[in-house]
């Protein structure tokens, strides 16, 4: 028998680790798929570049939607921090060891760069803004004339989405305190996902906010129209919505696959690790990671969108709605979970 | 350079907590909260009973993933010694030390910042205890230089068994208790 007491009470540490609620899963959820929209719209760019893609779907709103979730997660990620007044201290330095370092500086190069990659086509997404603002047209038309800046751009998007993706996921992976997070494959685990997601959200966009005409006039019409409907006046091509459901569901069987990998990579290495594989299996997130990430979040948008594409059933936004779903349960989940795994003392089994 | 490191003998220590409320008068602690504190440890079946009590406190490790994490070098080694530190006005408060450090030894302080034991460095620059050792009345607590093999702590760690806490984490902890 083993019985341990402690005098210490300290808020969010005992009697578990709870120093990140909402905010972290939420930002996590949304870096993710900002990563997701970057590959995504990189690659579109790439295709623009080379003279295809000119009047399609991604290039023009994969940009726009990560610019706007990106302030939603970074708010998210300001929200979370108890030292607010401090947050500068961030740029002031580089810490070569801190996956949050690393980033922050990320993001900092990630924002001007989704700036730049929306302006490309930011006059046909948002005419008012185009109308009222008109440097907006004279530098989208530079631009617009110059594919070896686009094919810089595409590939800047490219690598820093995957930058940005698997950061996400190193974050946590390297804190030896916390089992669950400390393996190497969820970097690339939490890069599929927001991969998954963001095609996921391109095609719900694409159905619930289809383009209306005319689009809203004046400044702030024009800005209601926007968010509302930041797709712009294109609607999406009718084989867009297949390639977005066919690259989904390879991205769904590589995550189920890294998935599976996470758990053998758990149950074969530290008591720790087999601790924190436990917590997953059967212990108290087990509802959370069988019933809602693997069954709900995974396989079954898996079977719809087989059987939409095979043309079973018709196309709906219910595999998109239940993707993104699941993509917010993986980081809520590990972030939850995390907190809660903790080293194990082999000591203590004596 | 020194590197500073305890040792607690817990076959003297009793729990009497006078270390915690030195810490907390030294350092002024916020209430409800704590740099150091006391576990109790009871394995065994009766009548076959060990106990060990022990002062606990940030390890000050050699290999601290607390300052790892850190994303402005808040969390730092500072010169003296190799105390681990928080610079409060560099921190943003984002908690990942408080994640990365498998003992729990860190709090966010109601100012907003992440605190912890400081090995009472500015005691220790006068060439001091720090309060936790200087008030203990077994005289269970010893602080000095690991490094110089004539100092009490380099000496008792010759001289007895010892242990550190969760070894496994593979920090190097600095905080040694004595069987």
């Amino acid at each position: 028998m083993l019985e341990i007491t402690t005098t210490r009470n300290n808020p969010l540490v005992d009697p578990v680790l709870t120093v990140w609620s909402w905010e972290i899963p939420l930002y996590l959820f949304v870096g993710g798929i900002v990563a997701g929209l970057m590959i995504l719209g990189g690659i579109a760019m790439l295709r623009m570049a080379r003279g295809e893609d000119t009047r399609r779907y991604f290039s023009l709103h994969a940009p726009l939607a990560a610019f706007m979730l990106l302030n939603i997660g970074m708010g998210a990620l300001f929200l979370d921090l108890a030292h607010r007044l401090y947050v500068w201290a961030v740029y002031l330095t580089f810490q070569p060891t801190s996956p949050m370092s690393w980033g922050s500086w990320v993001l900092l190069i990630v924002y001007p760069l989704l700036l730049a990659s929306a302006l490309i086509r930011l006059p046909e997404a948002w005419p008012w803004l185009a109308r009222t603002v008109p440097a907006v047209r004279r530098w989208s038309d530079a631009l617009l004339a110059r594919p070896q800046t686009i094919r810089l751009l595409a590939w800047l998007n490219i690598v820093l989405g995957v930058a940005l993706g698997i950061y996400t996921g190193i974050l946590l992976s390297t804190m030896v305190a916390r089992p669950l997070w400390n393996v190497s494959i969820l970097g690339p685990l939490f890069l599929v996902s927001g991969l998954s997601a963001g095609a996921a959200l391109l095609h719900l966009l694409s159905v619930v906010l289809p383009p209306r005409r005319p689009a809203p006039q004046g400044l702030i019409g024009g800005a209601i129209g926007a968010l509302v409907q930041p797709l712009g006046a294109e609607p999406p091509a009718k084989g867009t919505a297949n390639w977005l459901v066919r690259a989904d569901v390879g991205l769904l069987a590589v995550e189920l696959l890294m998935l599976g990998l996470l758990l053998v990579g758990l149950v074969t290495a530290t008591a720790s690790h087999a601790a924190a594989f436990e917590l997953l299996l059967s212990g108290r997130f087990a509802v959370a990671f069988w019933g809602v990430l693997i069954a709900l979040g995974i396989v079954l948008p898996l079977l719809l969108q087989g059987l939409e594409l095979g043309h079973r059933i018709p196309h709906t936004v219910v595999p998109a709605l239940l993707v993104l779903a699941g993509g917010y349960t993986l980081r809520w989940l590990m972030v939850n979970a995390g907190q809660v795994s903790e080293v194990v003392s082999t000591a203590a089994k004596f | 350079m020194a590197r500073f490191g305890m040792v607690i003998d817990t076959r003297r220590c009793v729990g009497c907590m006078d270390c915690v409320v030195a810490c907390q008068t030294e350092n002024d602690v916020p209430v409800g909260y704590a740099r150091d504190w006391i576990t109790t440890e009871v394995r065994g079946e009766f009548p076959n009973l060990t106990m060990e009590i022990r002062s606990e406190r940030c390890n000050h490790c050699d290999n601290p993933p607390c300052v790892y994490c850190c994303p402005t070098g808040a969390s730092h080694v500072s010169d003296l010694g190799g105390i681990v530190k928080v610079t409060a006005n560099r921190c943003i408060g984002c908690k990942a030390c408080l994640s990365a450090c498998p003992y729990g030894a860190r709090f966010v302080n109601p100012k907003g910042y992440a605190d912890k034991c400081t090995f009472c460095d500015h005691r220790v620059k006068e060439g001091k205890d720090p309060a936790c050792v200087s008030v203990c009345p077994t005289h269970c607590m010893h602080f000095g230089d690991l490094d110089d093999p004539k100092s009490a702590v380099a000496t008792l760690l010759r001289s007895r068994k010892w242990h550190t806490l969760l070894p496994e984490a593979g920090t190097r902890p600095r905080v040694f208790y004595l069987t």
